[in-house]
């Protein structure tokens, strides 16, 4: 419907000629060269999409024939005797002896993980969002944003060097103790030393907080003072105007920016594979277990899928890497498909850092 | 009833202050921790010694190599592709154009990191190289790139593209003595940005770059790169404090770049806004 309105409102060419047509007679010849060349590096990104998408498939289909649906099915990832033993064929494809290759460990750490992350993430994202764009004079509010622009530039190894030695120690010690101590099913267990599951959730929910916190100040401060004070003149405490006018005015915008954190968090690799404790072939039996998601899996994994002579160990990372790729990219078209359905004002969102 | 809404009001302000805090935390403790620990290892000798000496020279140097080549591959080519965006592409391209970059955006470093391997360093017979490694990174920030590109050139008020019409200016020299001066601030934030991006990257380069303890040299292929987020992860693993605090202090140098970059990119802000201030009718 807008796309029609919007064409409505373009004045129609003078004296029949199309629109295209018109553009083109604007056009010198030196506009014309200069905008192809202009057109080849605009075309980079989306042929780098593809590329990257066709090689990913590519890659991962031996594995996929040879694989079949145990990749799903199966919850061990081994490579197998890589040294010596006769190489299994299946499918008219080769693997190591004894090679076997489940993803659904990696699948759950991933979906988890980010899961976690996302629901500790949001609610602290837009209340520290809304805080700074609504109580904090307007002289201090750079000063504060410096936070969240230095926590979004701080690179995701060092978020993994903090997380070792630092937080999760610290948590360790303190809180996750104290979770520990009240015997909930799944939540109980010895924190050990702090590598696990909820420390690595917690860390990619750092990790993502400004992503969605930053986007979502821009946005409560692109709300028109108009409605806002409406709602003051109405009798609505400050608080009640946040709740019901500011963050419903935003909505769509907070949703698109936590679908912003949510692929950053899913794709996350060193960090995970720093704090986690790397842990194969087994799912959590507490929330402080180690564990692994399939970014770190692979990274974890490819160096010695290097050395498999029959390749099929870097094809089977290969098929993981597309199921990492699927699962990232159905976070991002689900959420741009929301972001339209929910729509209302059509208010920009930015991209985090 | 007025009391009970002053005590949630309260509460919600509380809360969202607990919120701010949770956030202002974590990035004091990790810039003090990362500081804290590389204490034992700070002085000359960490700049100007090789990673084979306990310094990080090497690793500098090729991380500030690396963000060169980055500058210069995804640079040029993000800027063109956003100043086509913005002013050359009809509607409907620019749509499908936008929902690739934003597509591409979202993409796990790993699998570029994957793929640079299987096809950069092994099909192409490039080997670990700063090539390949420039070209993985480049792949990862140009979405960036062409999205501020471009929203810098939308910025520029339409007045001034009609009034250089009007004077009968090609559209190209319109782009380049009229546009692109308001607009150079933001696209410069941007690359910067980008930079700092890459700076921090790791998860492309394991498998692109490779490492060396020899400082960076400037050829392009077969000859591996030492960067500062590769001896911030290997150093973390190895067994020992000293260890542990030239990890430490590889970190807090990526971070010092990072910060150096996130001010030089607010002050570009801050011009980018001066620029085109006033400039609509």
């Amino acid at each position: 419907m807008t796309a029609t309105a919007e064409r409505a409102t373009v004045p129609g060419p003078p004296s029949g000629l199309s629109a295209r047509a018109r553009r083109r007679s604007e056009l010198t010849g030196r506009d014309v060269t200069v905008s192809a060349v202009l057109a080849v590096a605009a075309f980079v990104p989306a042929a780098a999409l593809v590329w990257l998408t066709y090689e990913m498939a590519k890659q991962a289909y031996p594995a996929i024939v040879f694989n079949g649906w145990r990749f799903f099915t199966t919850k061990t990832f081994t490579l197998g005797n890589l040294y010596g033993g006769t190489p299994i064929v299946h499918h008219g494809y080769q693997a190591a002896h004894g090679a076997q290759y489940g993803v659904l460990p990696f699948l759950f750490g991933t979906v988890v993980s980010s899961a976690i992350a996302v629901v500790v993430a949001v609610p602290l994202s837009v209340g520290g969002a809304l805080f700074l764009a609504d109580r904090v004079p307007a002289r201090l509010q750079g000063a504060l944003g410096t936070f969240l622009e230095v926590l979004a530039g701080i690179p995701s190894v060092v978020f993994g060097l903090w997380g070792v030695f630092t937080f999760g120690p610290l948590m360790s010690r303190t809180g996750f103790k104290w979770l520990a101590a009240l015997h909930i099913p799944w939540l109980s267990g010895s924190p050990g030393a702090g590598q696990g599951l909820l420390t690595a959730s917690l860390v990619l929910a750092v990790m993502i907080i400004p992503i969605i916190a930053s986007t979502t100040r821009e946005l409560f401060r692109s709300v028109p003072p108009l409605t806002k004070e409406g709602a003051v003149a109405l009798g609505l405490t400050p608080s009640e105007t946040a709740r019901h006018v500011t963050i419903p005015f935003v909505r769509t915008g907070i949703l698109a920016a936590t679908i912003l954190g949510l692929g950053r968090a899913l794709g996350e690799t060193i960090a995970v594979l720093i704090i986690s404790g790397n842990a194969l072939n087994i799912y959590p039996h507490s929330i402080f277990d180690p564990f692994s998601t399939m970014a770190a899996g692979i990274a974890a994994i490819l160096d010695g899928a290097l050395t498999d002579s029959t390749g099929m160990a870097l094809h089977a990372l290969g098929e993981v890497g597309l199921v990492l790729l699927l699962v990232t990219l159905l976070a991002n078209l689900g959420g741009r498909f929301l972001t339209r359905r929910f729509s209302v004002g059509g208010l920009p969102v930015g991209r985090g850092i | 009833m007025r009391r009970r809404r002053r005590f949630l009001d309260l509460t919600f302000w509380g809360l969202a202050l607990l919120a701010f805090v949770c956030i202002a935390l974590p990035s004091l403790s990790i810039v003090g921790s990362v500081i804290h620990q590389a204490v034992p290892v700070l002085g000359w000798s960490l700049f100007t010694q090789r990673t084979n000496a306990l310094g990080i020279e090497n690793a500098i140097l090729g991380s500030l190599l690396l963000l060169v080549g980055v500058l210069v591959v995804a640079g040029t080519i993000g800027v063109a592709g956003g100043v086509y965006l913005a002013e050359f592409a009809p509607a409907r391209l620019q749509r499908f154009l936008r929902f690739f970059s934003d597509v591409l955006a979202g993409m796990p470093s790993i699998v570029v990191g994957y793929i640079g391997y299987v096809t950069l360093v092994v099909a192409f017979h490039w080997g670990f190289s700063l090539l390949a490694a420039v070209v993985a990174l480049s792949v990862l920030v140009l979405p960036y790139i062409v999205k501020t590109t471009e929203v810098s050139f939308r910025q520029v008020p339409t007045t001034l593209r009609e009034a250089a019409a009007g004077l009968g200016l090609p559209r190209s020299k319109t782009v380049w003595r009229i546009l692109l001066p308001p607009a150079a601030s933001g696209v410069i934030s941007g690359l910067i940005v980008a930079l700092a991006i890459s700076t921090g990257e790791l998860a492309p380069l394991l498998f692109t770059a490779g490492f060396s303890d020899q400082n960076p040299t400037l050829q392009l292929l077969h000859h591996q790169v030492p960067y500062l987020t590769s001896v911030t992860f290997t150093d973390l693993a190895l067994p020992g404090a000293r260890a542990h605090a030239t990890a430490a202090a590889a970190a807090a140098v990526s971070l010092a770049i990072v910060v150096i970059l996130i001010a030089a990119g607010r002050l570009m802000t801050v011009r980018a806004r001066r620029a085109t201030r006033g400039m609509a009718l």
